[in-house]
């Protein structure tokens, strides 16, 4: 039952991922876009991880999006649709070094094994507390300096974009 | 129980759909679009990897890669956003002030 969700969810991921790039007009890639990020938070609740879920949700399809959409529609792209293909080859030797690349990546992921140390937090552990304390609990002990660094990169973005946009300071 | 490979070959799928777009598109919101697809490919593996491990640091890795997610797309679209004001275009292939 667990593999049918999975094959279900996986086949809506691929195709919504495929739209992303082939549809002509940004503001259809975006939404489809919007799909593929719902249907990964869907295989993040079938890996037992409900805050990754969560935040997927919200950060990538709510917020990040929006942003999307919002400077897809600002800047009016009507005539950037209409631009014509300069260089004919560019495609197929996109998609082949990507078919490359795409062999490789699966070629070692079927045929080798994972190393690796087993951590602690088994599932039985983390169900018994909850997802979301068990990662609090990480982020604000082993974690709490990169958290930290992350508050400051995001005042960074934030000073930057205004910085970047506003016509005159 | 789902094997760990078939979550790795899905991730290795989205990111070569990724690799894919930022190759062939040439508008560059298509593009940034196509750099966040890599970005959850790889987030995908990350919590599958965590969870064939027993451990929580991919979910929390992730968590990471969301917040850095956040900060390049508020930056990157006021780059574009700059770039359409000022070259009136995004297509990457006029934008070539910096190529010798």
């Amino acid at each position: 039952m667990t593999l049918f969700f999975f094959l279900l969810i996986a086949i809506v991921t691929v195709i919504s991922a495929i739209l992303v790039i082939v549809l002509r007009n940004p503001i259809h890639s975006a939404l489809s876009l919007v799909l593929t990020f719902f249907s990964i938070a869907g295989l993040y609740i079938l890996l037992n991880a409900q805050f990754i879920a969560a935040i997927q949700v919200i950060v990538y399809a709510g917020a990040i999006m929006v942003l999307f959409l919002f400077v897809i529609m600002l800047l009016n792209l009507e005539k950037e649709k209409r631009v014509s293909e300069k260089h004919p080859l560019q495609k197929a030797f996109g998609v082949s070094i990507a078919l490359f690349l795409l062999g490789g990546i699966v070629s070692i992921v079927a045929t080798g094994v994972l190393y690796g140390n087993m951590g602690t937090e088994t599932a039985a552990k983390v169900s018994a507390v909850g997802n979301t304390k068990a990662i609090a609990g990480l982020l604000f002990t082993d974690w709490v300096l990169p958290f930290e660094i992350t508050s400051i990169l995001l005042i960074a973005a934030i000073v930057g974009a205004i910085v970047l946009t506003k016509k005159e300071l | 129980m789902i094997p760990l490979s078939y979550y790795l070959v899905l991730s290795a799928i989205l990111f070569t759909i990724g690799v894919v777009g930022v190759l062939v598109r040439r508008n560059a919101i298509m593009i940034f679009m196509a750099i966040e697809l890599m970005l959850n490919a790889v987030n995908l593996s990350f919590v599958a990897i965590g969870k064939h491990l027993d451990s929580l640091d991919g979910q929390v890795f992730v968590f990471f890669v969301m917040a850095v997610a956040a900060a390049e797309v508020a930056v990157g679209l006021a780059i574009i956003v700059n770039l359409s004001r000022n070259k009136e275009t995004i297509n990457v292939d006029e934008i070539n002030i910096m190529k010798w």
